[in-house]
């Protein structure tokens, strides 16, 4: 089980990603097995952008587990404001709690603030690198409804800046997963990503248009294209209406199909695929709970450990 | 080098990077931080005809020995260099450069969004890769040809004699 912090998904295991999916299973059925065992203790939110998923979901396992959260406000209202660096105030908030999740705009920060602290930390998303434990909540998902291995996923929207791609590409080429990559080619894969995948030994394949692959799909894992990442706003909506999902465009697709979404989305998955038995993108979004109520149950230890510090 | 080659730029005290993979040796000045304004003495040879390389590079700097960050990156560049450390014209160390597995604090990193360029108390990192260098903070990659652009000036120097 995960017993340091938690930075990228690169890191984790086959094991490692198992024992918590496991876990999360076991709490999932019954969760009565990990109520209260993390009486008295604290867990910091330090969200430097705004989220409402992530930081909730964390909220509500931390508090089903019987522990506490504090946050630091908006970045508005901290000390960030003043020009704090980040390895100060993780350093500050250490002393105030048992682990620390961490979400800011810039790639490697939770890198370094790892380096900074002693307690355990989460990387809740650093700019466009990683998102772990959104990766975890995927593949609970992914398991859930087509299984890990043998297994053919398409990834799908802004591959390059989307942190969340990031994080399962890499976790993926842990199991048995045919994995391909669909985006404008403005948009295609980072370069480091790309490199890890082929060091991984990964089955990849990269494609500008979904209906070249969609029929052999188990998965598809559908991302927004974000607006703001293109400099004329033509350029956007010439792209972005190509990598929308509906039943029309969806007609090709296996019966099994599970569509997922790390959500928030905005025009990328129309409504009427939401009533449909492929969509999961709600219920991906559920399991952000038990994943996460399993991720800090290992993290934080057992309770008879006493302060890891 | 030949004797007769080697009287022509002798140097008294400094190094002579030697086997430097040609076309690289204004890297190598790039890398030292010698753009000229520092009033250091140095001499090029540039494609120079080598049995071992072919072609090679050699730079003279006279008045300076090299730092292990710098012959770290050096190594990136110029794999084959030798480092020739000259006091009172007598070669008195001379070493290949050895390719490491990591540089610190020596490289900028190129993405502006990296925690590494905002203004926190940590030097940059980058693992070495079999042909270029990967930021260990954002993962970023520099390709070997590229590392010479993204050299921290405010590193470089801090050697002189």
């Amino acid at each position: 089980m995960l017993q340091d912090h938690l930075i990228s998904a690169a890191h984790l295991s086959r094991d490692d990603i198992e024992a918590v999916l496991d876990h999360a299973a076991a709490i999932d059925a019954d969760p009565s097995v990990v109520s209260g065992r993390h009486e008295g203790r604290v867990l910091a939110l330090c969200f430097f952008e705004p989220s409402t998923r992530t930081k909730m979901s964390f909220e509500s396992a931390m508090k089903r587990l019987g522990g506490e959260t504090i946050d630091m406000g908006s970045v508005e209202s901290s000390s960030v404001k003043k020009g704090e660096s980040l390895a100060d105030t993780v350093r500050v908030i250490e002393g105030y709690a048992d682990a620390l999740v961490l979400r800011h705009p810039s790639e490697g920060s939770a890198k370094l603030a790892s380096e900074f602290v002693d307690v355990p930390l989460v990387n809740a998303g650093d700019g466009a690198g990683q998102h772990p434990s959104q990766t975890l909540l995927d593949l609970y998902t992914i398991r859930e409804n087509a299984g890990l291995d043998d297994i053919t996923v398409g990834i799908m929207g802004d591959l390059k800046y989307g942190r969340t791609v990031h994080s399962l590409a890499h976790a993926l080429t842990n199991f048995d997963v045919r994995q391909h990559f669909v985006s404008p080619e403005s948009l295609r894969l980072p370069r480091n990503v790309r490199y890890d995948l082929h060091e991984a030994g990964a089955q990849v394949r990269e494609h500008t248009d979904l209906d070249e692959v969609l029929p052999e799909l188990d998965v598809l894992y559908v991302t927004r294209i974000q607006r703001e990442r293109f400099p004329e706003e033509r350029e956007y909506r010439a792209v972005a209406g190509e990598y929308r999902i509906d039943n029309d465009v969806l007609a090709d697709a296996s019966d099994d199909l599970t569509v997922m979404h790390p959500l928030p989305r905005v025009d990328e998955i129309a409504p009427e695929v939401d009533g449909t038995a492929r969509a999961k993108y709600f219920g991906q979004a559920h399991n952000g709970v038990p994943v996460r109520m399993a991720l800090l149950d290992s993290l934080l230890g057992d309770d008879e450990e006493g302060d890891r510090r | 080098m030949t004797d007769e080659e080697l009287r022509v730029s002798k140097i008294r005290d400094g190094t002579v990077i030697d086997h430097v993979t040609g076309g690289q040796a204004l890297n190598v000045l790039a890398i030292l931080g010698i753009d000229g304004t520092g009033g250091e003495t140095v001499s090029i040879g540039m494609n120079v005809p080598s049995d071992k390389l072919g072609r090679k590079d050699v730079v003279k700097v006279e008045g300076r020995e090299l730092s292990q960050s710098e012959v770290d990156v050096l190594s990136l560049i110029a794999p084959e260099a030798t480092i020739n450390i000259i006091r009172d014209f007598d070669v008195v160390d001379k070493n290949r450069v050895e390719r490491t597995e990591s540089v610190t604090g020596i490289l900028v990193c190129p993405n502006h969004n990296c925690i590494t360029n905002a203004d926190e108390p940590i030097r940059t990192e980058f693992e070495v890769l079999s042909d270029g260098v990967r930021c260990s903070y954002c993962d970023t990659i520099v390709r070997e040809g590229d590392v010479a652009e993204h050299i921290d000036a405010r590193q470089s120097g801090e050697t002189a004699l």
